[in-house]
């Protein structure tokens, strides 16, 4: 594949994956709406949310900076770079070099911290309240993603995240006792990264539970359109890292253009079946109480630990 | 042509450049009273002499080692002078930070009273030379000189205002600590140097130890420079010491100072001795792990803003130690290659926090200018009064906080990368137990993130939290031009080392190669450009801040240009929404310690808490919280009651009269006798 045709599927690669998330949020609202015997919305929905809240006029705070006002933009530029870094359909993206696994979870860091901090910046209790319990979140996940990440790492010996794709997907079948342990850790953490029940509620807008609503509060029309848009990638980056990570057979390696189709294809029913999971697990279970989640996550974190030492004992 | 020649050589220039701070220091005294004079020149000097040391610094790290002899001393010890890679990285360290911070101090010392500005100039410069011949010290004799008088020097900043008692025995405590390590240094060069009488580095480094005593001076080095970097569990000071010192002085001592005791510990452990084993590497990691989470824990807990920098100090200070350790083990294991990369993200580290950390603490100070307060919970909304401070001081946070691009994601991720090779050591316990320190870094930095969101947060952003204080906080408005150009420099250089990591990667593979004779492996100077860093090889990582920016800020203005071009730009301002409470007030805000209140419901049994919570009837509710450092409880204490004790019994030989003092030399001289024949 020469330069130009890579650079143009990464491009291609970050425009679909960014025009896409949505879809998965969508997929994943109407397959808990028949799980709880709703009439589901349709699957577009949340791009006509985004439509009408891009019409309408902002209301912004007395005394907000700028910071308030950048930080949409910021948090969607950094979900933006996220999709460009994950083999979504094929390895072999010119981007990916430029930032590895340890630097995705830098970018995560990077969008947590800016969203804490556009949330303080009204000065409402409220906002305070989501930034802290935020950071608390972030402070155990964020380790607890390195830790799987690194099993990841040290089986291929790379922290690419396409070198790792090419080693765990392209290669004999082979079980990996230490990747067991690490995709449970790597599914908590989603479902803490993403505001997910058992965590929290992306549904709720009560007070006493609420994270990331709380930390949006402030936000409306187009900046709000923004956020949402950014979790809606983020929600896709994650379930894509874990689809790479975990199942990566049928992504393309790079330049193989006929193995394309096949892999849009595969990628299509991985991400039905990971949405319908995500699905049945917010039906299933109830959400924690919030003092609850960093024992929820210390486990995620020593899994992910555990993990990374069973592939040292099992190597000898 | 050879005066000349040696005129331009980095040791040379570096000399002098000592020696100006020294003539600076001694200036600042002969115009008596008169502060302009420090203002106007002795500080922007100063800084002129900081950014030259750093250029010749970054010549001698290209240069081979130089060395020099002078006559003074006392006699048959002359001083012995020498600038290698290692010196010269230092070098380029102290230069380059110091400029910064002497820049800011023209203009934050603006206020000072004439008599007092003149005592701090003199002792400010004594303080940047004495450094300066630390590193520039080739034998033992000197470079305790040099040591001590960095001790001393930093004592009198640390209480110049001596008036509050708090601030006289925090001095004390420093100066304490400081001369348990200072002994521990001076044991340790006697341990070395084996009886031979010379004290010379280059006598010290031929002399071969067995492994008994190998391992004495390893534990004297590493504690006796450990006192003065702030490690576990001799770190007492360090929170004390640093915030009780005015912010320039805070941001030297923070910045560079404690990185003095770093190039110590590299110097003798790698330089000296040689021959690590991976053991002592081990003993660096735990102790490095455990004074990187008590760090961060116990910064997470602070309201006092310059207090809380000084824990991260000592949080960053384990990360430094971190990396060293794991070179280390490395080494000792027979693995130059990945010992070289440890040793790398450690010296890139130290530089990194040297910058941000200074940056942190200029702008702390700035903030105290203005305002006069340092208390986070009185703060508020900042960032409306002084918009400039607060953008460097974004720039700081984000830079501790290890967030690409910016500097301190380098140094760490380096360091992850140098803990991913552990696969290639043959113990299985180091192996398995090298991702765990990784992990211990990666808890470390979200937990910093988090902290520094708090700083930010409640310090810059929201409303002013203080009653007293009505709106608008700041009184005397944003930082003065000075403080801003010294703030500037060091987030500039925040963004430099932050986008050019490679060429400082190539910097301090010369320092590894002249320390441990190999270097990074072929394939990392081969895949490294000055747009990619790849520490092992172009498979195994790579990573690419430039890139990373472009594209950020790219995609970043592409989101904002696509709303706006088809979309609206229109905003309406409103009140905040009160969720149907109207009777809102600043004060509900979170508070710095309301924010730490998660941590310590997680990590409750690190802490000694004394807190008092009111019921939900009581009349006169109050809320109290005091967070005590155990350390002060199972180590401090009985070893100050041991000493009061027996200083207690030791007084018992002073009677009074002068026939027992007389026996007494009786006595002493009869031993002596025994003794020497």
């Amino acid at each position: 594949m020469n330069t130009a045709q890579a650079i143009a599927f990464q491009i291609l690669q970050s425009v679909l994956v960014v025009l896409a998330a949505p879809l998965l949020v969508g997929w994943v609202n109407q397959c808990r709406a028949w799980l709880q015997n709703r009439s589901a919305p349709s699957i577009l929905l949340p791009y006509w949310t985004l439509a009408k809240l891009f019409h309408k006029e902002p209301v912004i705070a007395h005394g907000a900076s700028p910071l308030f006002r950048a930080t949409p933009y910021i948090l969607f530029g950094c979900m933006w770079l996220a999709a460009g870094i994950v083999p979504v359909l094929a390895t072999g993206l010119p981007f990916a070099p430029a930032a590895d696994i340890i630097a995705l979870v830098g970018v995560f860091a990077l969008a947590r911290v800016f969203s804490a901090l556009a949330a303080m910046d009204i000065g409402t209790s409220f906002g305070g309240l989501g930034a802290r319990r935020e950071m608390l979140i972030g402070f155990l996940a964020e380790p607890a993603m390195l830790m799987t990440l690194f099993t990841a790492a040290f089986i291929s010996g790379s922290t690419q995240l396409t070198t790792i794709v090419d080693t765990l997907g392209h290669r004999e079948f082979a079980l990996y006792p230490s990747l067991a342990f690490a995709a449970v850790a790597f599914l908590m953490v989603l479902l803490a990264e993403n505001a997910r029940i058992p965590i929290d509620n992306p549904t709720t807008h009560l007070e006493l539970t609420m994270v990331h609503e709380a930390l949006i509060l402030e936000y409306s029309a187009r900046h709000l359109a923004l956020i949402e848009w950014a979790v809606a990638i983020k929600l896709f980056a994650y379930v894509t890292i874990g689809i790479a990570l975990f199942v990566p057979w049928g992504i393309a390696e790079g330049g193989d253009w006929h193995a394309l189709p096949l892999a849009v294809g595969v990628l299509v029913a991985k991400l039905a079946l990971a949405g319908a999971g995500l699905a049945l697990i917010e039906t299933l279970l109830a959400k924690l109480r919030l003092f609850l989640a960093p024992e929820f996550l210390s486990t995620a974190f020593l899994l992910g630990v555990l993990g990374m030492l069973t592939h040292f004992l099992v190597r000898g | 042509m050879s005066l000349v020649h040696a005129a331009l050589s980095p040791l040379v220039g570096a000399l002098v450049l000592a020696v100006l701070w020294l003539a600076i220091a001694a200036a600042s005294l002969v115009p008596a009273g008169n502060a302009a004079f420090a203002r106007r020149f002795a500080f922007p000097l100063g800084a002129l002499a900081g950014v030259a040391l750093a250029v010749l610094g970054l010549q001698a790290v290209w240069l081979p080692a130089q060395t020099l002899t002078l006559p003074l001393g006392l006699p048959d010890l002359p001083f012995h002078l020498r600038t290698d890679p290692l010196a010269g990285f230092f070098l380029m360290l102290l230069g380059s930070v110091s400029a910064g911070i002497s820049v800011y101090a023209a203009g934050y010392f603006r206020a000072e009273p004439s008599g007092r500005l003149v005592l701090i100039s003199l002792q400010y410069h004594v303080f940047l030379a004495s450094m300066a011949f630390v590193l520039l010290a080739d034998d033992a004799y000197l470079f305790m000189v040099s040591w001590e008088t960095m001790a001393l020097s930093s004592y009198f900043l640390v209480i110049t205002d001596h008036k509050q008692p708090a601030i006289r025995s925090a001095g004390f405590l420093y100066l304490l600590i400081a001369h348990l390590g200072a002994i521990a240094i001076l044991l340790c060069f006697g341990v070395l140097h084996g009886g031979r009488g010379d004290y010379s580095f280059d006598a010290l480094r031929a002399v071969q130890l067995q492994p008994a005593w190998a391992t004495v001076a390893f534990l004297l080095a590493f504690f006796g420079f450990g006192a003065k970097a702030g490690i576990l569990p001799l770190h007492a000071w360090l929170p004390e010491a640093h915030p009780a010192a005015p912010s320039p002085v805070s941001a030297l001592m923070s910045g560079i100072m404690i990185k003095t005791a770093i190039y110590g510990m590299v110097r003798v452990i790698f330089d000296l001795m040689g021959n690590v084993r991976w053991e002592w590497g081990m003993v660096v990691l735990v102790i490095g792990a455990a004074t990187t989470l008590f760090g961060v824990l116990y910064a997470l807990q602070q309201h006092d803003l310059k207090r809380l920098l000084a824990y991260h100090s000592v949080e960053n200070i384990g990360i430094i130690l971190l990396g060293l350790g794991m070179s280390m083990v490395f080494i000792g294991f027979g693995h130059p290659a990945a010992g070289v990369l440890g040793l790398i993200a450690a010296l890139y580290h130290t530089l990194n926090h040297a910058v941000f950390k200074g940056l942190l603490f200029l702008g702390a100070g700035s903030i105290l200018r203005s305002t006069g307060l340092r208390n986070l919970n009185d703060m508020g909304g900042l960032i409306h009064g002084m918009p400039k401070t607060a953008f460097y001081f974004l720039i700081g946070a984000l830079a501790i906080s290890a967030l690409p691009p910016l500097n301190g994601f380098v140094s760490e991720w380096l360091t992850f990368q140098t803990a991913l090779q552990a696969t290639i050591l043959q113990n299985g316990i180091v192996r398995s137990l090298l991702p765990l320190f990784a992990a211990t870094l990666a808890l470390a930095g979200a937990l910093t993130a988090m902290c520094f969101v708090k700083v930010y947060g409640i310090a810059f952003l929201g409303k002013p939290r203080e009653p007293a204080h009505p709106s608008p906080l700041p009184h005397a408005g944003d930082a003065g031009q000075m403080e801003r150009y010294g703030m500037a420099w060091l987030a500039a250089c925040c963004f430099v080392l932050g986008l050019f990591p490679t060429s400082f990667l190539l910097v301090l593979n010369r320092v590894g190669v002249s320390l441990t004779g190999r270097g990074l492996s072929e394939q990392a100077l081969a895949g490294s450009g000055w747009l990619w860093l790849v520490p092992t090889s172009a498979e195994q990582a790579s990573y690419s801040p430039l890139v990373f920016l472009v594209v950020i800020v790219a995609v970043t203005l592409l989101a904002f240009l696509l709303v706006r071009r088809f979309y609206h730009g229109r905003v309406r301002f409103a009140d905040p929404w009160d969720c149907g409470y109207p009777e809102q007030t600043p004060r509900m805000q979170d508070t710095a310690d309301a924010f730490g209140q998660s941590i310590r419901h997680v990590f409750g049994p690190l802490y000694k808490m004394d807190r008092a919570l009111p019921g939900p009837d009581d009349k006169a509710p109050r809320y109290f919280l005091k967070i005590e450092d155990r350390h002060w409880y199972w180590l401090y204490l009985p070893v100050a009651r041991a000493a009061e004790f027996i200083s207690a019994k030791v007084a018992l030989l002073q009677q009074g009269r002068i026939s027992i003092y007389l026996l007494y030399s009786f006595i002493t001289l009869i031993a002596l006798l025994v003794f020497v024949r």
